[in-house]
């Protein structure tokens, strides 16, 4: 079973991911569906060599209930900068963040939300993995930023990825 | 009941149009390149999202049918706009990089590098292969 579905998590999405395209609920379109879910895990295998443990469950859903939420926030305080406040009143400033995550997945997905949350994007991050480097659009106080996207986000992705 | 769903595709129409509106509007008057990049990576993703579901309750409750097609442009777009913006910022700061560290008007310098091991990554190498990738080059 684990030889023939290496990734079951990878092989649900395909299946769902699939029949979305397809639009329709169908028996060939699920058998298809099924089929790319078993064949692309075991030629995509060589890929993801250390894969980490994603613990699908509350904290995941929450996590994702919480971005989009966070994103529609974030829409508005953008807009409101952008018509309301003049240029030289902008405190943009680059923020960096100390990362406790260990594996690429989790800090790909970190800097993914970041980006997608209010006024920050995600730059760069340093070679070592330990640090990522962010952009902060409208901050007064940079240490306080740092300290909210540790302990709003990347405190929910230590308890996913582990 | 259709009025009132008429209403609701309406307002969300609207507030699409204009988010999309805002988004190019920063986009134009932004001072900076790396404040203008906050505009197209969340004022937009709203203003889409917005049309999207509008077009979501538009076609079942018009005798059409339904569709999941806007679940996936959603998803899709929620991958990319964050991988954009980065290659964008990436391409940036080097090219700051290049021309020697001549910051654009507007724009604070680059924070240092977090401690004298390592570096950002657009301007140098991760300290030790693992063995593997050493291997193949």
């Amino acid at each position: 079973m684990k030889r023939l579905f290496p990734h079951p998590g990878l092989t649900w999405l395909l299946i769902v991911m699939w029949l979305l395209v397809l639009n329709e609920l169908s028996v060939g379109g699920l058998l298809l569906g099924v089929i790319f879910g078993t064949l692309v895990p075991l030629f995509t295998a060589p890929f993801w060599p250390e894969r980490p443990s994603v613990r699908y469950g509350w904290p995941l859903i929450a996590y994702v209930l919480l971005v989009i939420g966070d994103i529609i926030i974030a829409n508005f305080h953008v807009a409101r900068l952008i018509l309301f406040r003049r240029n030289r009143d902008l405190r943009s400033c680059w923020l960096n963040i100390p990362l406790d995550l260990q594996s690429a997945e989790a800090i790909t997905v970190l800097a993914g939300t970041i980006s997608l949350t209010p006024g920050t994007v995600s730059t760069d991050i340093s070679t070592d993995g330990r640090h990522l480097l962010v952009h902060a659009l409208d901050t007064g106080d940079a240490q306080a930023e740092v300290a909210r996207i540790k302990s709003r986000y990347e405190r929910r992705l230590l308890e996913i990825f582990r | 009941m259709t009025a009132i769903l008429d209403f609701i595709i309406a307002a969300l129409i609207i507030l699409g149009g204009a988010f999309a509106l805002i988004g190019s509007w920063g986009l134009a008057r932004l001072p900076s390149l790396m404040s203008r990049l906050h505009g197209p990576t969340k004022a937009t993703t709203l203003g889409v999202g917005s049309c999207l579901i509008a077009s979501m309750i538009y076609f079942p409750t018009h005798g059409l049918s339904w569709s999941a097609h806007e679940l996936l442009i959603t998803l899709f777009l929620f991958i990319t706009a964050p991988i954009a913006a980065n290659m964008i910022a990436k391409a940036y700061i080097h090219g700051r990089h290049v021309s020697g560290g001549r910051a654009e008007v507007n724009e604070n310098p680059l924070p240092p590098p977090p401690h004298s091991g390592a570096e950002w990554a657009t301007f140098g190498v991760p300290p030790s292969p693992k063995p593997d990738e050493r291997a193949q080059d």
